[in-house]
């Protein structure tokens, strides 16, 4: 349905979804028409690999998209229920801040970053800097992640069940890594760490939250040594100053 | 002293005392020197600029009567709620963090008693500012610190930053002494670590994807707010132009004299190019894709510091001009009062420039409350307020004495250089002459 001027506008409080086809309705449209909605059920049929869908919702609405999606799909999602039966472009979910964004294919670059809540699932592989600057959202991916994911990441957790490109974790701060699968490299200041009870069972809830089948236990977990905190600043003068009232 | 003495105690100009200091600080801690404020070395700057004044060609207008327009719009093409400014002069983007709440709070204050905007910074938007401040400017960074779409729906323009002419090519940095709870908790990070920023946003990587990106930012906000973009001033023609490209509705071109919260010496002293040289290079591209005074607008920064910097910054093509560190020391900072104590921390009134470091006697650079608990908030911002007006004042005089009942029908042919250097950035002729170099 795509609705024209002299249509009744869609009813998002019904128990039916409203479908909107993007071969007839403007990117703008249907996204003002998610802004408006303060919930129900949305169907987005023909994206076409459009930019910018469904970003900035604000409401407990589910949108559906039939299709694979560009650029900054579900960007700055807050309480929304996204769903993708496609690939996505770059930057999906960025900065999302809570709800759900989950894709069946995969995601190109920069999936989830700097997100600050919510729970982003891409059921394939997701492409470089996954979760880049992540700043506590949870991002669970089915196959494997490209290089320099997590770069940088500050909060939340990155769950890979297949393998992590070369440089994973660079600089991270205090998110937490979950792979199942091979790390080709770790980057900056990022180590392997002592998967305790406490992350077998966040990562098992997350698992859950996903619907992704795996055993907690074949993962390994990574973060911060935190050696990149501080500046190292020496001070020789004190060092000798000290010396000469020793001696 | 003897003629041997004298001899004795020659200075090499190569390595003189200042860059003895420098090798023996950085022989003994290992670290490069950080401070803030910006470049400090002698550059060609709008000084070497002089208005040619009315003649008995030109008429000018009466000083005190005649009107002279002031106002600025940003945004009107595109946004639904342009950015209407009623003086070409604005607040750069500072952050909270760098600066303490009172002087946000200061700056918006002032900013909004004169009908102008502030900025943001790199560590997102405070509730303080938002509500001091009438119009205010909610940048976008690459290390998105505290960025949300609520306040990005509560901002009145958001800019995109680039760089900034302390560092193009660099990212924030905000030392641990000035990572409290407060700012530890609006960045998602850790209470007291040397916070170094990204330098590339982390989900665009050239002019294509921003493009994008501001499709998706205006698409977040319901094409309410204009869109800017700001980079530090080092290829400003090709900047420009990308920037317009990608759909921006005003270009922040930030001259190397631009401040800093804190940054390496050596970017800032050696990275980008005086706001001189920048401003014509984005007027060129301005013009190039016809939007020059039309639908993209130009806000000029990095050292302006007087209506006289103003207005030839607008002569040269600016719409606007912002301010950073003279807004500062319009609140209070570097005040002669706290001259014992700035001397306590090894400078001077006038001088001190480690604002890295959260010891700001004026309360300003500061998180420490004790310290910022110093700076009266509606007195600093009255202190802004009068110095946009005498800036503004002094722009009109120059307009009114070139004959433009409008600050923005300054122009370049307004202008001479007096010196070569100047001439050849500004594009301008050197006095006297008609010679442009290089034109």
């Amino acid at each position: 349905m795509s609705p024209a001027a002299d249509e009744a506008p869609p009813d998002p409080s019904s128990a039916v979804a409203v479908t909107v086809d993007l071969g007839e309705t403007s990117r703008r449209e249907l996204n003002r028409m998610l802004h408006q909605a303060q919930a129900g059920s949305f169907r987005v049929l023909n994206p076409r690999g459009a930019h910018g869908l469904a970003c900035g919702l604000d409401a407990r609405v589910s949108v559906e998209i039939e299709g694979s999606v560009g650029y900054y799909c579900a960007g700055m999602n807050k309480q929304g229920s996204v769903s993708v039966n496609g690939n996505a472009g770059t930057g999906l979910a960025e900065n999302i801040m809570s709800g759900t964004v989950r894709i069946t294919g995969s995601a190109t670059m920069s999936a989830g970053a700097t997100g600050c809540g919510g729970l982003v699932v891409i059921e394939g592989d997701a492409g470089s800097r996954c979760g880049i600057s992540m700043k506590g959202v949870d991002i669970v991916v089915g196959g494997s992640v490209g290089h320099m994911s997590a770069f940088m990441a500050q909060a939340g957790n990155l769950v890979v069940l297949g393998d992590a490109g070369a440089d994973l974790g660079d600089s991270i701060y205090e998110a937490r890594l979950f792979v199942r699968g091979d790390v080709e490299s770790l980057g900056s200041d990022a180590v392997q760490k002592e998967m305790r009870p406490e992350h077998v069972a966040a990562l098992a809830r997350l698992l859950d939250a996903a619907g992704m089948e795996a055993d907690p236990g074949d993962f390994r977990r990574y973060g911060s040594a935190r050696g990149l905190y501080n500046f190292h600043i020496d001070d020789i003068d004190a060092e000798l100053s000290a010396r000469r009232e020793a001696s | 002293m003897t003629d041997d003495g004298a001899w004795q105690l020659r200075e090499s100009y190569t390595f003189d005392r200042n860059v003895i200091a420098e090798i023996r600080r950085a022989a003994n801690t290992g670290i490069y020197r950080i401070r803030g404020w910006g470049a400090k070395r002698r550059l060609p700057i709008l000084d070497d600029l002089v208005f040619l004044g009315a003649s008995m060609s030109r008429y000018p207008l009466e000083g005190y009567r005649e009107s002279c327009g002031t106002d600025v719009v940003i945004g009107a093409e595109r946004a639904a709620r342009p950015v209407r400014l009623d003086i070409p002069v604005t607040i750069a983007g500072m952050s909270f963090g760098s600066l303490s709440h009172q002087a946000k709070e200061a700056l918006g204050r002032g900013a909004s008693a004169m009908g102008t905007s502030t900025t943001t910074g790199d560590g997102g938007m405070t509730s303080e500012e938002r509500e001091h401040s009438s119009t205010l400017v909610y940048q976008y960074l690459p290390s998105r610190y505290g960025m949300n779409p609520d306040d990005l729906r509560r901002a009145d323009a958001i800019e995109v930053v680039v760089g900034q002419g302390a560092k193009p090519g660099g990212g924030g940095m905000l030392l641990g002494q000035k990572i409290t709870e407060r700012v530890g908790e609006m960045r998602t990070l850790p209470v007291g670590i040397d916070q170094r920023s990204a330098c590339r946003h982390p989900d665009w990587t050239g002019p294509d994807d921003l493009q994008i990106k501001i499709q998706e930012l205006r698409e977040i906000v319901d094409w309410q707010v204009p869109i800017y973009v700001k980079v530090g001033a080092a290829r400003p023609f090709y900047d420009t132009a990308l920037a317009v490209k990608a759909g921006a509705d005003a270009v922040v071109v930030d001259g190397m004299q631009g401040g800093t919260a804190a940054t390496q010496e050596v970017f800032i002293e050696h990275v980008g190019i005086p706001t001189i040289a920048a401003i014509p290079e984005a007027v060129r591209a301005l013009r190039d894709l016809g939007v020059h005074r039309g639908e993209v607008k130009l806000i000029a920064a990095g050292g302006i510091r007087s209506g006289a910097d103003v207005a030839k910054a607008l002569a040269l093509g600016a719409d606007a001009a912002s301010i950073g560190t003279a807004a500062l020391i319009a609140i209070g900072d570097n005040d002669p009062g706290y001259d014992d104590e700035y001397r306590r921390l090894g400078s001077a009134a006038g001088f001190w420039d480690d604002f890295q470091d959260g010891t700001d006697p004026a309360g300003i650079t500061t998180q420490d409350p004790s310290l910022s608990a110093r700076l009266d908030p509606v007195i600093g911002g009255r202190r802004l307020a009068n110095y946009l007006q005498v800036l503004t004042l002094e722009t009109q005089t120059i307009a009114r004495a070139c004959g433009k009942s409008h600050v923005s029908n300054l122009e370049p042919e307004d202008l001479a250089a007096l010196t070569v250097e100047a001439a050849a950035m500004a594009k301008v002729p050197v006095a006297g002459t008609g010679w442009i170099p290089g034109a």
